[in-house]
Protein backbone atom coordinates (compact mmCIF):
# COMPACT_ATOMS: atom_id res chain seq x y z
CA UNK A 1 0.00 0.00 0.00
CA UNK A 2 1.30 3.19 -0.74
CA UNK A 3 2.19 5.70 2.09
CA UNK A 4 -0.25 7.87 3.24
CA UNK A 5 2.26 11.01 3.45
CA UNK A 6 5.38 11.16 2.39
CA UNK A 7 8.28 14.49 2.81
CA UNK A 8 11.05 14.09 0.85
CA UNK A 9 14.92 16.29 1.94
CA UNK A 10 12.80 18.76 3.22
CA UNK A 11 14.70 21.71 4.07
CA UNK A 12 13.60 25.02 5.79
CA UNK A 13 15.04 28.49 7.12
CA UNK A 14 13.71 31.20 8.41
CA UNK A 15 14.56 35.01 6.98
CA UNK A 16 15.04 37.80 9.78
CA UNK A 17 17.11 41.47 8.53
CA UNK A 18 19.99 39.78 10.88
CA UNK A 19 20.29 36.77 8.57
CA UNK A 20 19.15 33.19 7.87
CA UNK A 21 18.76 30.27 10.51
CA UNK A 22 18.16 26.90 8.69
CA UNK A 23 15.17 24.80 10.86
CA UNK A 24 15.06 21.67 9.57
CA UNK A 25 17.70 19.64 7.19
CA UNK A 26 16.73 16.53 5.03
CA UNK A 27 14.36 15.26 6.62
CA UNK A 28 12.22 12.35 4.71
CA UNK A 29 9.98 9.66 6.54
CA UNK A 30 6.53 8.40 5.45
CA UNK A 31 3.18 7.56 7.36
CA UNK A 32 1.29 4.92 5.91
CA UNK A 33 -2.77 5.27 6.51
CA UNK A 34 -4.01 4.95 10.29
CA UNK A 35 -0.68 5.04 11.74
CA UNK A 36 -0.16 7.21 15.15
CA UNK A 37 3.27 8.77 14.71
CA UNK A 38 5.19 11.06 17.50
CA UNK A 39 7.53 13.66 16.85
CA UNK A 40 10.26 14.64 19.37
CA UNK A 41 12.59 16.70 20.01
CA UNK A 42 14.60 19.47 22.00
CA UNK A 43 12.74 22.96 21.96
CA UNK A 44 13.49 24.90 18.89
CA UNK A 45 14.58 22.24 16.64
CA UNK A 46 11.60 23.00 14.13
CA UNK A 47 9.07 20.46 15.24
CA UNK A 48 6.25 22.62 14.70
CA UNK A 49 7.45 24.29 11.86
CA UNK A 50 7.36 20.82 10.27
CA UNK A 51 3.73 20.21 11.16
CA UNK A 52 3.13 23.86 9.27
CA UNK A 53 4.80 22.48 5.93
CA UNK A 54 3.00 19.40 5.97
CA UNK A 55 -0.27 21.08 6.36
CA UNK A 56 0.73 23.51 3.74
CA UNK A 57 0.85 27.13 5.76
CA UNK A 58 4.26 27.67 4.95
CA UNK A 59 6.11 26.25 2.03
CA UNK A 60 9.54 23.77 2.35
CA UNK A 61 12.80 25.64 1.01
CA UNK A 62 13.51 22.46 -1.20
CA UNK A 63 12.26 18.87 -0.77
CA UNK A 64 8.54 18.10 -1.57
CA UNK A 65 5.74 16.70 0.64
CA UNK A 66 2.82 14.42 -1.02
CA UNK A 67 -0.11 13.33 0.53
CA UNK A 68 -1.86 10.30 -1.49
CA UNK A 69 0.59 10.67 -3.95
CA UNK A 70 -0.24 14.65 -4.48
CA UNK A 71 2.24 17.30 -3.57
CA UNK A 72 0.42 19.75 -0.64
CA UNK A 73 1.40 23.26 -2.01
CA UNK A 74 -1.59 24.54 -0.39
CA UNK A 75 -4.40 24.14 2.83
CA UNK A 76 -6.18 20.81 1.90
CA UNK A 77 -9.51 19.90 3.07
CA UNK A 78 -8.27 16.30 4.31
CA UNK A 79 -5.63 17.63 6.62
CA UNK A 80 -6.39 18.84 9.83
CA UNK A 81 -4.28 20.59 12.63
CA UNK A 82 -4.88 20.80 16.12
CA UNK A 83 -3.07 23.39 17.74
CA UNK A 84 -1.69 23.45 21.56
CA UNK A 85 -4.70 25.61 22.58
CA UNK A 86 -8.05 24.77 22.11
CA UNK A 87 -8.71 28.13 20.28
CA UNK A 88 -12.56 27.91 21.09
CA UNK A 89 -13.97 31.48 20.57
CA UNK A 90 -15.72 32.90 23.50
CA UNK A 91 -18.50 34.60 21.38
CA UNK A 92 -20.22 31.69 19.65
CA UNK A 93 -21.22 28.71 21.43
CA UNK A 94 -19.81 25.21 21.63
CA UNK A 95 -21.97 23.93 18.40
CA UNK A 96 -20.91 27.16 16.64
CA UNK A 97 -17.61 27.22 17.29
CA UNK A 98 -17.69 23.20 16.51
CA UNK A 99 -19.40 24.30 12.77
CA UNK A 100 -16.70 26.79 12.09
CA UNK A 101 -14.58 24.89 9.71
CA UNK A 102 -18.04 24.07 7.68
CA UNK A 103 -18.70 27.47 7.75
CA UNK A 104 -15.47 29.01 6.14
CA UNK A 105 -15.58 25.75 3.68
CA UNK A 106 -19.23 26.34 2.60
CA UNK A 107 -20.07 22.92 3.54
CA UNK A 108 -22.64 23.11 6.10
CA UNK A 109 -24.85 20.28 4.48
CA UNK A 110 -27.14 18.25 6.27
CA UNK A 111 -25.10 15.36 6.30
CA UNK A 112 -22.32 17.28 7.71
CA UNK A 113 -24.54 18.73 10.27
CA UNK A 114 -26.10 15.13 10.83
CA UNK A 115 -22.31 14.68 11.68
CA UNK A 116 -21.42 17.40 13.78
CA UNK A 117 -24.42 16.23 15.68
CA UNK A 118 -23.15 12.64 16.10
CA UNK A 119 -19.70 13.29 17.26
CA UNK A 120 -21.01 15.66 19.67
CA UNK A 121 -23.31 13.04 20.97
CA UNK A 122 -20.76 9.93 21.06
CA UNK A 123 -18.64 12.30 22.63
CA UNK A 124 -20.40 13.62 25.51
CA UNK A 125 -20.74 17.22 24.16
CA UNK A 126 -24.48 17.03 23.19
CA UNK A 127 -25.82 18.37 26.56
CA UNK A 128 -23.36 21.19 26.13
CA UNK A 129 -24.47 22.47 22.69
CA UNK A 130 -25.31 25.98 23.92
CA UNK A 131 -22.87 26.54 26.17
CA UNK A 132 -20.17 29.04 25.93
CA UNK A 133 -16.99 27.53 25.82
CA UNK A 134 -15.99 29.04 29.57
CA UNK A 135 -18.19 26.70 31.25
CA UNK A 136 -16.39 23.47 29.36
CA UNK A 137 -13.52 21.42 31.39
CA UNK A 138 -9.66 21.79 30.32
CA UNK A 139 -10.33 18.81 29.05
CA UNK A 140 -14.05 18.83 27.42
CA UNK A 141 -12.78 22.23 25.24
CA UNK A 142 -9.85 20.37 23.51
CA UNK A 143 -12.31 17.50 22.74
CA UNK A 144 -14.66 20.32 21.53
CA UNK A 145 -11.40 21.18 19.54
CA UNK A 146 -11.14 18.03 18.22
CA UNK A 147 -14.29 17.43 16.93
CA UNK A 148 -14.75 20.87 15.02
CA UNK A 149 -11.28 19.28 13.16
CA UNK A 150 -13.00 15.63 13.02
CA UNK A 151 -16.30 17.41 11.43
CA UNK A 152 -14.35 18.20 8.00
CA UNK A 153 -13.72 14.39 8.28
CA UNK A 154 -10.00 14.93 7.31
CA UNK A 155 -7.57 12.19 6.41
CA UNK A 156 -4.66 12.88 8.42
CA UNK A 157 -4.86 14.98 11.50
CA UNK A 158 -1.50 17.28 12.39
CA UNK A 159 -1.18 17.76 16.63
CA UNK A 160 0.54 20.53 17.70
CA UNK A 161 1.49 19.59 21.36
CA UNK A 162 -2.45 19.86 22.23
CA UNK A 163 -2.32 18.79 25.75
CA UNK A 164 0.81 21.36 26.84
CA UNK A 165 -1.30 23.86 27.92
CA UNK A 166 -3.42 22.01 30.33
CA UNK A 167 -2.36 20.58 33.93
CA UNK A 168 -0.91 17.69 34.20
CA UNK A 169 -3.76 15.28 35.41
CA UNK A 170 -6.05 16.56 33.16
CA UNK A 171 -3.32 16.10 30.49
CA UNK A 172 -2.84 12.42 31.21
CA UNK A 173 -6.81 11.74 31.01
CA UNK A 174 -7.19 13.90 27.54
CA UNK A 175 -4.28 12.11 25.75
CA UNK A 176 -5.75 9.20 26.70
CA UNK A 177 -9.66 10.03 25.74
CA UNK A 178 -8.19 11.88 22.49
CA UNK A 179 -6.16 8.61 21.48
CA UNK A 180 -8.68 6.72 21.89
CA UNK A 181 -11.57 8.89 19.87
CA UNK A 182 -8.71 9.46 17.20
CA UNK A 183 -7.99 4.97 17.05
CA UNK A 184 -12.09 4.99 16.93
CA UNK A 185 -12.19 7.44 14.05
CA UNK A 186 -9.25 5.45 11.89
CA UNK A 187 -7.60 8.82 11.61
CA UNK A 188 -3.68 8.68 10.58
CA UNK A 189 -2.27 11.14 12.94
CA UNK A 190 1.39 13.15 13.77
CA UNK A 191 1.66 14.46 16.68
CA UNK A 192 4.10 16.97 17.77
CA UNK A 193 5.39 16.61 21.64
CA UNK A 194 8.68 17.35 23.70
CA UNK A 195 7.26 14.69 26.61
CA UNK A 196 8.53 11.59 25.73
CA UNK A 197 6.04 9.58 27.74
CA UNK A 198 3.45 11.05 25.42
CA UNK A 199 4.93 10.11 22.86
CA UNK A 200 5.68 6.75 23.46
CA UNK A 201 2.21 6.30 24.77
CA UNK A 202 0.36 7.25 22.00
CA UNK A 203 2.90 6.68 19.07
CA UNK A 204 2.85 3.44 16.69
CA UNK A 205 6.63 4.98 15.97
CA UNK A 206 8.16 7.94 17.10
CA UNK A 207 10.88 10.19 15.21
CA UNK A 208 13.70 11.80 17.10
CA UNK A 209 14.66 14.90 15.90
CA UNK A 210 18.35 16.57 16.96
CA UNK A 211 18.61 20.34 17.82
CA UNK A 212 18.14 23.29 15.68
CA UNK A 213 19.29 22.82 12.64
CA UNK A 214 16.37 19.88 12.79
CA UNK A 215 17.47 17.02 11.73
CA UNK A 216 15.79 13.15 11.86
CA UNK A 217 18.26 11.20 14.57
CA UNK A 218 16.43 8.12 14.60
CA UNK A 219 12.72 6.66 13.63
CA UNK A 220 11.65 4.65 16.85
CA UNK A 221 8.96 1.94 16.14
CA UNK A 222 6.99 1.29 19.65
CA UNK A 223 5.60 -2.29 20.35
CA UNK A 224 4.21 -2.44 23.82
CA UNK A 225 3.80 -5.70 25.42
CA UNK A 226 0.13 -4.77 26.14
CA UNK A 227 -3.40 -5.92 25.08
CA UNK A 228 -6.17 -3.58 24.20
CA UNK A 229 -3.42 -0.71 24.46
CA UNK A 230 -4.91 3.10 24.97
CA UNK A 231 -2.53 5.66 25.94
CA UNK A 232 -2.94 5.54 29.60
CA UNK A 233 -2.72 1.87 29.61
CA UNK A 234 0.67 2.59 27.56
CA UNK A 235 2.55 3.09 30.43
CA UNK A 236 2.05 0.81 32.32
CA UNK A 237 3.63 -1.98 29.83
CA UNK A 238 6.58 -3.40 30.73
CA UNK A 239 8.95 -2.11 28.23
CA UNK A 240 7.70 1.33 28.70
CA UNK A 241 10.73 2.32 30.34
CA UNK A 242 13.06 1.08 27.57
CA UNK A 243 11.52 2.70 24.95
CA UNK A 244 11.83 6.05 27.67
CA UNK A 245 15.57 5.11 27.75
CA UNK A 246 16.13 4.55 24.22
CA UNK A 247 14.40 7.66 23.37
CA UNK A 248 16.14 9.72 26.06
CA UNK A 249 19.59 8.32 24.84
CA UNK A 250 18.77 9.19 21.58
CA UNK A 251 17.58 13.00 22.20
CA UNK A 252 21.10 13.24 24.66
CA UNK A 253 23.56 11.62 23.08
CA UNK A 254 26.80 13.90 20.99
CA UNK A 255 25.70 16.75 22.71
CA UNK B 1 -28.26 33.19 51.99
CA UNK B 2 -29.72 33.46 55.95
CA UNK B 3 -26.41 31.27 57.22
CA UNK B 4 -23.85 33.89 56.84
CA UNK B 5 -20.50 33.69 58.48
CA UNK B 6 -20.32 36.38 61.50
CA UNK B 7 -17.20 37.43 59.27
CA UNK B 8 -18.44 37.26 55.90
CA UNK B 9 -21.71 39.38 57.34
CA UNK B 10 -18.87 42.21 58.97
CA UNK B 11 -17.18 42.05 55.24
CA UNK B 12 -20.94 42.94 53.62
CA UNK B 13 -22.15 45.25 56.13
CA UNK B 14 -18.54 46.95 55.98
CA UNK B 15 -18.65 46.95 52.09
CA UNK B 16 -22.33 48.65 52.26
CA UNK B 17 -21.56 51.23 54.45
CA UNK B 18 -18.13 52.15 52.36
CA UNK B 19 -20.54 52.79 49.58
CA UNK B 20 -22.87 54.64 51.08
CA UNK B 21 -20.24 57.29 52.41
CA UNK B 22 -19.64 57.43 49.18
CA UNK B 23 -22.98 58.13 47.55
CA UNK B 24 -23.55 60.11 50.38
CA UNK B 25 -19.98 62.23 50.52
CA UNK B 26 -20.93 62.81 46.82
CA UNK B 27 -24.23 64.77 47.22
CA UNK B 28 -23.58 66.50 50.02
CA UNK B 29 -20.22 68.11 47.92
CA UNK B 30 -23.00 69.03 45.19
CA UNK B 31 -25.45 70.40 47.75
CA UNK B 32 -23.16 72.24 49.38
CA UNK B 33 -21.29 73.99 46.27
CA UNK B 34 -24.71 75.07 45.11
CA UNK B 35 -25.37 76.00 48.58
CA UNK B 36 -21.99 78.12 48.99
CA UNK B 37 -22.45 79.56 44.76
CA UNK B 38 -26.49 80.53 46.18
CA UNK B 39 -25.20 82.15 49.59
CA UNK B 40 -22.39 83.97 47.84
CA UNK B 41 -24.39 85.52 45.01
CA UNK B 42 -26.98 86.46 47.63
CA UNK B 43 -24.67 88.49 49.90
CA UNK B 44 -22.87 89.80 47.02
CA UNK B 45 -19.98 88.10 47.68
CA UNK B 46 -19.73 87.39 43.85
CA UNK B 47 -21.45 89.35 40.99
CA UNK B 48 -24.15 87.48 40.22
CA UNK B 49 -24.63 88.73 36.83
CA UNK B 50 -20.82 87.23 36.05
CA UNK B 51 -21.12 84.34 37.94
CA UNK B 52 -24.93 83.97 37.99
CA UNK B 53 -26.45 81.27 40.71
CA UNK B 54 -28.33 78.29 41.16
CA UNK B 55 -31.73 80.25 41.11
CA UNK B 56 -31.22 82.27 38.19
CA UNK B 57 -30.17 79.41 36.10
CA UNK B 58 -33.10 77.86 37.38
CA UNK B 59 -35.42 81.10 36.34
CA UNK B 60 -33.36 80.77 33.17
CA UNK B 61 -34.03 77.31 32.68
CA UNK B 62 -38.00 77.72 33.09
CA UNK B 63 -38.60 80.94 31.06
CA UNK B 64 -36.68 79.10 28.14
CA UNK B 65 -38.94 76.18 28.56
CA UNK B 66 -41.78 77.71 28.50
CA UNK B 67 -40.73 78.95 25.09
CA UNK B 68 -39.45 75.84 23.83
CA UNK B 69 -35.84 77.83 22.71
CA UNK B 70 -34.22 75.09 25.39
CA UNK B 71 -35.82 72.21 23.69
CA UNK B 72 -34.73 73.64 20.30
CA UNK B 73 -31.21 74.43 21.36
CA UNK B 74 -30.58 71.26 23.21
CA UNK B 75 -32.23 69.15 20.36
CA UNK B 76 -29.59 70.56 17.69
CA UNK B 77 -26.96 69.98 19.57
CA UNK B 78 -27.96 66.25 20.86
CA UNK B 79 -29.33 65.37 17.11
CA UNK B 80 -25.64 66.75 15.69
CA UNK B 81 -23.54 64.67 18.38
CA UNK B 82 -25.05 61.60 17.70
CA UNK B 83 -25.01 61.66 14.01
CA UNK B 84 -21.72 62.19 14.00
CA UNK B 85 -20.53 59.74 16.55
CA UNK B 86 -22.30 57.29 14.09
CA UNK B 87 -20.72 58.67 11.59
CA UNK B 88 -17.38 58.15 12.82
CA UNK B 89 -18.05 54.53 14.27
CA UNK B 90 -19.25 53.38 10.68
CA UNK B 91 -16.70 55.23 9.24
CA UNK B 92 -13.69 54.66 11.67
CA UNK B 93 -14.62 50.97 11.42
CA UNK B 94 -14.69 51.04 7.72
CA UNK B 95 -11.75 52.78 7.15
CA UNK B 96 -9.86 50.76 10.07
CA UNK B 97 -10.65 47.65 8.06
CA UNK B 98 -9.75 48.68 5.07
CA UNK B 99 -5.79 49.40 6.96
CA UNK B 100 -6.12 45.88 8.21
CA UNK B 101 -7.11 44.31 4.54
CA UNK B 102 -4.02 46.15 2.70
CA UNK B 103 -1.02 45.83 4.96
CA UNK B 104 1.20 48.37 2.89
CA UNK B 105 -1.70 50.97 2.75
CA UNK B 106 -1.81 51.42 6.91
CA UNK B 107 2.17 51.29 6.76
CA UNK B 108 1.61 54.34 4.08
CA UNK B 109 -1.09 56.14 6.11
CA UNK B 110 0.43 55.74 9.21
CA UNK B 111 2.47 59.02 9.90
CA UNK B 112 -0.39 60.82 8.41
CA UNK B 113 -2.47 59.34 10.53
CA UNK B 114 -0.94 60.03 13.46
CA UNK B 115 -0.26 63.92 12.43
CA UNK B 116 -4.13 64.04 12.11
CA UNK B 117 -4.79 62.68 14.93
CA UNK B 118 -2.12 64.76 17.60
CA UNK B 119 -3.76 68.14 15.43
CA UNK B 120 -5.90 70.26 17.65
CA UNK B 121 -9.56 69.79 15.84
CA UNK B 122 -10.49 73.18 16.62
CA UNK B 123 -7.91 74.90 14.20
CA UNK B 124 -9.54 73.08 11.55
CA UNK B 125 -12.90 74.20 12.76
CA UNK B 126 -12.95 77.96 10.56
CA UNK B 127 -11.15 76.43 7.58
CA UNK B 128 -14.05 73.71 7.68
CA UNK B 129 -16.85 76.45 7.41
CA UNK B 130 -15.15 78.46 4.40
CA UNK B 131 -15.37 75.05 2.89
CA UNK B 132 -18.67 73.84 3.67
CA UNK B 133 -20.40 76.96 4.84
CA UNK B 134 -22.20 77.86 7.98
CA UNK B 135 -24.81 75.16 8.53
CA UNK B 136 -25.48 71.80 10.18
CA UNK B 137 -23.26 69.45 7.39
CA UNK B 138 -20.07 71.61 8.75
CA UNK B 139 -21.24 71.12 12.36
CA UNK B 140 -21.52 67.45 11.87
CA UNK B 141 -17.92 66.99 10.01
CA UNK B 142 -16.30 69.49 13.18
CA UNK B 143 -17.83 66.41 15.27
CA UNK B 144 -16.80 63.52 13.59
CA UNK B 145 -13.08 65.30 13.18
CA UNK B 146 -12.12 65.45 16.75
CA UNK B 147 -12.65 61.50 17.19
CA UNK B 148 -12.02 59.78 13.97
CA UNK B 149 -8.48 59.44 13.84
CA UNK B 150 -8.42 58.66 17.07
CA UNK B 151 -10.70 55.67 16.43
CA UNK B 152 -9.17 54.52 13.15
CA UNK B 153 -5.50 54.38 14.84
CA UNK B 154 -6.62 52.67 18.13
CA UNK B 155 -9.17 50.51 16.81
CA UNK B 156 -6.72 49.25 13.69
CA UNK B 157 -4.25 48.43 16.30
CA UNK B 158 -6.22 46.47 18.27
CA UNK B 159 -7.58 44.18 15.05
CA UNK B 160 -3.31 44.06 14.64
CA UNK B 161 -3.34 42.53 18.10
CA UNK B 162 -5.51 39.36 16.89
CA UNK B 163 -4.16 36.25 18.51
CA UNK B 164 -1.93 34.85 16.00
CA UNK B 165 -3.26 31.26 17.02
CA UNK B 166 -6.55 31.98 15.91
CA UNK B 167 -5.50 33.46 13.08
CA UNK B 168 -3.57 30.46 12.32
CA UNK B 169 -6.59 27.98 13.70
CA UNK B 170 -8.67 30.18 10.59
CA UNK B 171 -5.97 29.41 7.76
CA UNK B 172 -5.51 25.33 9.12
CA UNK B 173 -9.47 25.32 8.23
CA UNK B 174 -8.39 26.60 5.02
CA UNK B 175 -10.49 30.10 5.74
CA UNK B 176 -9.14 33.10 3.22
CA UNK B 177 -8.27 36.76 5.22
CA UNK B 178 -11.89 37.78 4.94
CA UNK B 179 -13.06 34.81 6.62
CA UNK B 180 -10.32 35.46 9.47
CA UNK B 181 -11.81 39.11 9.69
CA UNK B 182 -15.54 38.37 9.88
CA UNK B 183 -14.94 35.29 12.07
CA UNK B 184 -12.26 36.27 14.39
CA UNK B 185 -11.13 39.67 13.67
CA UNK B 186 -14.53 41.72 14.03
CA UNK B 187 -15.97 40.06 16.58
CA UNK B 188 -13.13 39.53 19.02
CA UNK B 189 -13.04 43.51 18.57
CA UNK B 190 -16.62 44.35 19.55
CA UNK B 191 -15.64 45.09 23.53
CA UNK B 192 -13.22 47.54 21.89
CA UNK B 193 -15.49 49.06 19.81
CA UNK B 194 -17.73 49.89 22.52
CA UNK B 195 -14.70 51.51 25.00
CA UNK B 196 -13.19 53.25 22.04
CA UNK B 197 -17.10 54.67 22.00
CA UNK B 198 -17.39 55.28 25.08
CA UNK B 199 -14.67 58.08 24.80
CA UNK B 200 -15.98 58.62 21.19
CA UNK B 201 -19.08 60.41 22.32
CA UNK B 202 -17.39 63.29 24.34
CA UNK B 203 -15.07 63.70 21.93
CA UNK B 204 -18.08 64.42 19.28
CA UNK B 205 -19.90 66.09 21.89
CA UNK B 206 -16.36 68.59 21.84
CA UNK B 207 -16.31 69.03 18.22
CA UNK B 208 -19.97 69.90 17.83
CA UNK B 209 -19.74 72.65 20.54
CA UNK B 210 -16.21 74.08 18.31
CA UNK B 211 -18.53 73.91 15.40
CA UNK B 212 -21.29 75.45 16.86
CA UNK B 213 -19.43 78.44 18.33
CA UNK B 214 -18.57 79.70 15.01
CA UNK B 215 -20.97 78.31 12.37
CA UNK B 216 -24.20 78.06 14.00
CA UNK B 217 -27.27 79.67 14.72
CA UNK B 218 -28.94 77.29 17.12
CA UNK B 219 -27.74 74.68 19.45
CA UNK B 220 -25.57 74.93 22.73
CA UNK B 221 -22.55 76.15 21.49
CA UNK B 222 -24.32 78.85 19.77
CA UNK B 223 -25.96 80.13 22.54
CA UNK B 224 -23.11 80.28 25.02
CA UNK B 225 -21.55 82.19 22.53
CA UNK B 226 -24.11 84.63 21.53
CA UNK B 227 -24.78 84.56 25.36
CA UNK B 228 -20.94 85.74 26.19
CA UNK B 229 -21.55 88.63 23.68
CA UNK B 230 -24.66 89.77 24.87
CA UNK B 231 -23.42 89.45 29.00
CA UNK B 232 -26.26 87.12 29.13
CA UNK B 233 -23.97 85.20 31.25
CA UNK B 234 -26.99 83.10 33.13
CA UNK B 235 -27.46 81.70 29.16
CA UNK B 236 -23.80 80.60 29.13
CA UNK B 237 -23.77 79.19 32.79
CA UNK B 238 -26.96 77.23 31.89
CA UNK B 239 -25.93 75.80 28.73
CA UNK B 240 -22.90 74.33 29.94
CA UNK B 241 -24.56 72.69 33.00
CA UNK B 242 -26.95 71.44 29.97
CA UNK B 243 -23.68 70.17 28.00
CA UNK B 244 -22.65 68.49 31.50
CA UNK B 245 -25.96 66.81 31.81
CA UNK B 246 -26.18 65.13 28.09
CA UNK B 247 -22.56 64.34 28.17
CA UNK B 248 -23.33 62.31 31.52
CA UNK B 249 -26.51 60.84 29.49
CA UNK B 250 -24.49 59.86 26.63
CA UNK B 251 -21.91 57.91 28.93
CA UNK B 252 -24.77 56.14 30.82
CA UNK B 253 -26.03 55.42 27.43
CA UNK B 254 -23.01 53.83 26.13
CA UNK B 255 -21.96 51.79 29.45
CA UNK B 256 -25.76 50.17 29.01
CA UNK B 257 -25.17 49.17 25.96
CA UNK B 258 -21.76 47.88 27.14
CA UNK B 259 -23.19 46.11 29.83
CA UNK B 260 -25.97 43.98 27.63
CA UNK B 261 -23.85 43.31 25.26
CA UNK B 262 -21.25 41.78 27.32
CA UNK B 263 -24.42 39.00 28.30
CA UNK B 264 -25.21 38.18 24.81
CA UNK B 265 -21.15 37.61 24.15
Amino acid sequence: MDPLLTLQNICYSYHTPDGETLALENISFTVDEGEFIAIVGPSGCGKSTLLNLICGLMKPQSGEIALHGEPVTHTRPEIGYMLQKDHLFEWRTVYRNILLGLEIQHKCTPENIARADALLETYGLASFKNSRPSQLSGGMRQRAALIRTLVLDPNLLLLDEPFSALDYQTRLSVCDDIGIIIKKEKKTAVLVTHDLSEAISTADRVIVLSKRPGKIRSIIPIKLDIEDRTPFRSRNAPNFKDYFNLIWKELNCHE
Amino acid sequence: MNNLSAAQAAYLAARKRHRRIVTAARILLLVLFLFIWEAAAQYGLIDSFIFSSPSRIVRTFRDMCADGSLFLHAGVTLLETIISFLLVVILGTACAVLLWLFRKLSEILEPYLVILNSLPKSALAPLLIVWLGANVRTIIVAGMSVAIFGTILNLYASFREADPDKLKLIATLGGSRMDTLWKVVLPSNIPMLISISKVNIGLSLVGVVIGEFIGARQGLGYLIIYGSQVFKLDWVIMSIVLLCIIAMALYSLISTIEKHSRKWL
